[in-house]
């Protein structure tokens, strides 16, 4: 039972990290697209549409591994961890549900239509399905943010004596405080990785000299929008979510910044190891009272470390949730310097020929990947001891009769065949670069799958 | 509230089956009608633009199964699991099986790809049989409402019993006569000259197997499954259910010539056949093998009722809105597919 419970664990993260790989590109292009075909709506000009249309396609391979990668996702919450699911069901049942029947099949209908219908469907009516499958995308992101917000923070639920969770109040369920911060944070992520997807391409198809003048509109779009995304995610969403944890799971927050024992004018860590068994960061470099600020406004207050807390409530990741988060606010600033600068020399005419920054967006493209995973890694780990935070232990949520044997069957299966539609992918996205936006001839023939 | 969602939860599933059955039916007949590239490309036009949105209706119907018998997806998910992951492998390989066989105009990439969608396809129908069989007989469900099923034991349909048995490869084998025939209809709609011919055809021999095997399953669940017979007998008019899957086979060869009402009444009868499983289980949705006691019925499985009710509301409306997308999306794509129309084949 205990040894199961680790790859079932070791199972959902797997399959979830690799699926959010693909909405994260997904949510982001979606709004950029939109961007794109209302410039093209209001200027009149074809280069516009054309630019839509190199993104549809990009757009299209990536839906699809999304969708494929998500299916395995909605039915792994009965697969393994059918105690959790007896137990909550009929909670965060009501989310998943809403998001299948709102959000899934608007999204994929409009995405035919969008894909398959733009001369039948006319320049706003092309330009409406895009914007349609844009607020699918967004919709269904708020319904599984607010699924995952739920087991952060339980809200709105009446508890039976045989531990059974029942819906108490929709409302209360859909605007969990805790979702109001988390869904903008989130989608402000996936903004970001949109953004940088873009302004990657445009910025290699300008060094490479090949299709310069689609390059230079990735690259005004991207910035332009990635810079607002980039200083949103920091402020208000970053702060405001960092303020909730600390609030509602100090342990978290003692986790995240390393901190062993409680303070008084708590400094924050910049760099250092924590050292779980002797219980104290390694060569530390901190800002100090910096985390008493950021927490609580105030340089002195109180923060509490690890110390405050017994054991058993401990995250049992420590070093991951801190290396996580620190990554992340790590290339959140470093997204915000690349972003200032790049709009600053767009500002002045100069993007376009700094090399230098052009190579820097360019190979700039994982980041953003590495940021939304770390994030999430520091979200959902630090949850752990708890399922249902403060209410159902992880250990008490996995499925009874599913051998560590069986899962391990099929999580070396979802490995496998990851690895393959990964590399897949990547082919395929690669031969959409190298044709690039202006082969219309090809581009209709690849979209009549 | 329980019946209610019952009902609403199969009528999901069954849309799911109706609609996905055709994409995995034209999957099944693919190489069998299709006899080159070309072909291939207008069979596999057919389902391409709506695959995705039928596939929602399995997502929209596991969610829904999810919030209002929590304890149903609970025993059922873990208890499949291994059917469940190699049919959720198969979904992946059939998804992209359509998306990316278009990217590349290079034969060998095609004749993969082709040869991928086909085994996807095939072994679909197959398990989603056999999961509707091992519903039918029952399944050991302990105390807790939890059971765990090897892929198979010593293929009986009692004992220790394992996913695969007779009895469920019988019901895996007639629903892969039953969407193979549907998927065959479906591509005669769609498709006009040589490929239409063959289709239709093919659907003439395959209606004989499947009258043949709903003779055998129906013989082979009444008998294993006492349950079956009681619910017929307190309700009579739930014969109307088989009455109705019945009239629809007779419609589909004796239409076969009409193209629109042959692949309507194949819908139908897809419709009646699991409508009667439905009705023959209720109010149990899990039976018991080990001890009738512990099955999981409508009452002993759903959620709490404020939930429930709630449900209802954005139910209804997000169905009505998805009715309109599919309506807007059938029609845009109506009509037959073929080579020249434009350049989407539509
Ligand atoms: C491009 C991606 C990205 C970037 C640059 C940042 N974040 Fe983030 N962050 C996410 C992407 C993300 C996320 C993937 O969207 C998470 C995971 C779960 C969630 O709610 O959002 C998240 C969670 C998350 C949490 C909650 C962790 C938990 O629930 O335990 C906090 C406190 C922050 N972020 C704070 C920040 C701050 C102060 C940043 C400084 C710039 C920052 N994030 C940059
Ligand atoms: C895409 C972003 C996400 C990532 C990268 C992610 C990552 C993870 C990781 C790393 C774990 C393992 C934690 C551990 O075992 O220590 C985990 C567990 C889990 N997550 Fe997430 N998660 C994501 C989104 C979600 C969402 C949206 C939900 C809910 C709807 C969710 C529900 C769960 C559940 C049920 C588990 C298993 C139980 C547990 O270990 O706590 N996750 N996730
Ligand atoms: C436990 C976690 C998750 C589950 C159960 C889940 C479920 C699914 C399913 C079933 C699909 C396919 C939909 C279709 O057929 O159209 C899908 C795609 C999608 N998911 Fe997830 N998902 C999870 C994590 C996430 C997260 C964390 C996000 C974003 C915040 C997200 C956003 C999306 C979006 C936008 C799509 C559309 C397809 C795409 O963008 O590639 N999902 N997801």
């Amino acid at each position: 039972m205990q040894s199961a419970l680790i790859v079932d664990r070791l199972h959902f993260a797997f399959t979830v990290t690799f699926h959010y790989i693909f909405p994260q590109i997904t949510m982001g292009l979606a709004l950029l697209i939109v961007v794109l075909k209302t410039m093209a709506l209001r200027s009149g000009n074809e280069h516009y549409n054309r630019a839509a249309r190199f993104w549809a396609k990009i757009f299209g391979i990536n839906f699809a591994v999304g969708v494929v990668t998500g299916i395995p996702m909605e039915f792994q919450f009965g697969t393994n961890w059918s105690a959790f699911s007896q137990a909550a069901g009929g909670v965060i049942g009501q989310t998943l549900a809403m998001e299948g029947v709102f959000s899934f099949f608007l999204e994929s209908s409009f995405l035919g239509l969008f894909l398959f219908g733009e001369k039948r469907l006319g320049r706003i009516g092309h330009w409406f399905s895009a914007v349609m499958v844009f607020v699918g995308s967004w919709l269904s992101g708020y319904f599984i943010v607010a699924t995952d917000a739920w087991m952060q923070h339980p809200v709105a639920y009446s508890l039976s004596t045989n531990g059974i969770f029942g819906l108490q109040s929709f409302w209360g369920l859909l605007l969990n405080p805790w979702t109001l911060w988390q869904y903008p944070h989130t989608m402000i992520g996936a903004l970001q990785t949109g953004c940088f997807v873009m302004a990657a391409i445009g910025a290699f198809y300008v060094l490479a000299k090949r299709h310069e003048d689609y390059g230079r509109t990735f690259l005004r779009v991207a910035v332009t929008v990635g810079i607002l995304a980039a200083i949103l995610q920091l402020y208000p969403t970053g702060d405001a979510q960092g303020v909730m944890i600390a609030r509602y799971q100090p342990v978290t927050l003692a986790a995240m910044e390393g901190l062993f024992h409680s303070e008084k004018g708590a400094p924050l860590a910049i760099l250092g190891q924590p050292d779980v068994a002797k219980q104290r960061l390694d060569n530390p470099l901190v800002i100090p009272r910096g985390l008493s600020f950021l927490t609580y406004r105030a340089w002195t207050a109180e923060v509490k470390g690890l110390d405050q807390f017994p054991r058993d409530a401990w995250p049992d990741q420590i070093e991951l949730v801190y290396f996580s988060y620190h990554i992340m606010v790590g290339l959140g600033t470093i997204f915000i310097t690349i972003f200032v600068i790049a709009a600053f020399l767009l500002w002045r005419g100069a993007l376009y020929r700094s090399r230098a920054m052009l190579w820097i967006i360019m190979l700039a493209l994982p980041f953003p990947f590495i940021a939304n995973t770390a994030g999430w890694i520091t979200a959902e780990v630090g949850r752990q001891p708890w399922l249902i935070y403060g209410m159902l232990r992880t250990s008490a949520g996995a499925s009874p009769l599913v051998s560590a044997g069986s899962a391990w069957f099929t999580l070396i299966g979802f490995m496998g065949l990851y690895t393959v539609l990964g590399i897949l992918y990547l082919f395929l996205v690669y031969r959409e670069i190298e044709r690039g936006p202006e082969v219309e001839a090809v581009a209709s023939a690849v979209l009549a799958r | 509230m329980g019946a209610i969602w019952f009902c609403l939860t199969a009528l999901m599933l069954t849309v799911y089956v109706v609609l996905d059955g055709f994409d995995l039916g034209a999957g099944i007949v693919y190489l069998l009608v299709a006899r080159n590239e070309e072909e291939r490309r207008l069979v596999s036009r057919t389902v391409g633009p709506v695959w995705d949105a039928n596939e929602v209706w399995l997502l929209a119907a596991g969610g829904t199964l999810y919030f209002a018998f929590p304890a149903l997806y609970a025993a059922s998910f873990s208890g499949f699991y291994l059917p469940l992951m190699i049919v959720l492998w198969l979904l992946i390989l059939r998804g992209i099986s359509l998306e990316f066989r278009s990217h590349v105009a290079v034969p060998m990439w095609e004749s993969f790809w082709d040869a991928i969608f086909f085994v996807a396809s095939l072994l679909l129908a197959v398990f989603y049989g056999a999961a509707l069989g091992n519903v039918v007989r029952g399944v050991p469900l302990n105390a807790h409402g939890q059971f765990f099923e090897a892929l198979w034991t010593n293929f009986r349909p009692n004992g220790e019993t394992g996913i695969l048995d007779w009895y469920t490869i019988l019901a895996g084998v007639t629903a892969l006569v039953a969407l193979t025939l549907h998927g065959a209809l479906w591509v005669a709609l769609k498709t006009e000259g040589a490929l239409h011919q063959r289709a239709r055809k093919l659907a003439a021999v395959l209606w004989w197997a499947v009258a043949l095997f709903t003779i055998l399953i129906t013989w082979a669940s009444f008998s294993l499954q006492p349950h079956l017979y009681a619910s017929f007998a307190a309700r009579p008019w739930g014969y109307i259910f088989p009455a109705i899957a019945v009239a629809a086979l007779v419609a589909a060869i004796v239409f076969l010539k009409n193209e629109s009402r042959a692949f309507y009444s194949s819908c139908i009868y897809l419709v009646g056949m699991l409508a009667s499983v439905a009705f023959g289980l209720y109010p149990d949705v899990l039976p018991a093998s080990t001890n009738a006691a512990l099955s999981l019925t409508v009452e002993n499985a759903k959620a709490a009722d404020y939930g429930l009710k709630i449900g209802l509301v954005w139910w209804t409306i997000g169905i009505i809105l998805a009715t309109i997308y599919f309506v807007m999306v059938y029609r845009r794509f109506a009509g037959k597919v073929s080579a020249s129309s434009d350049e989407h084949g539509y």
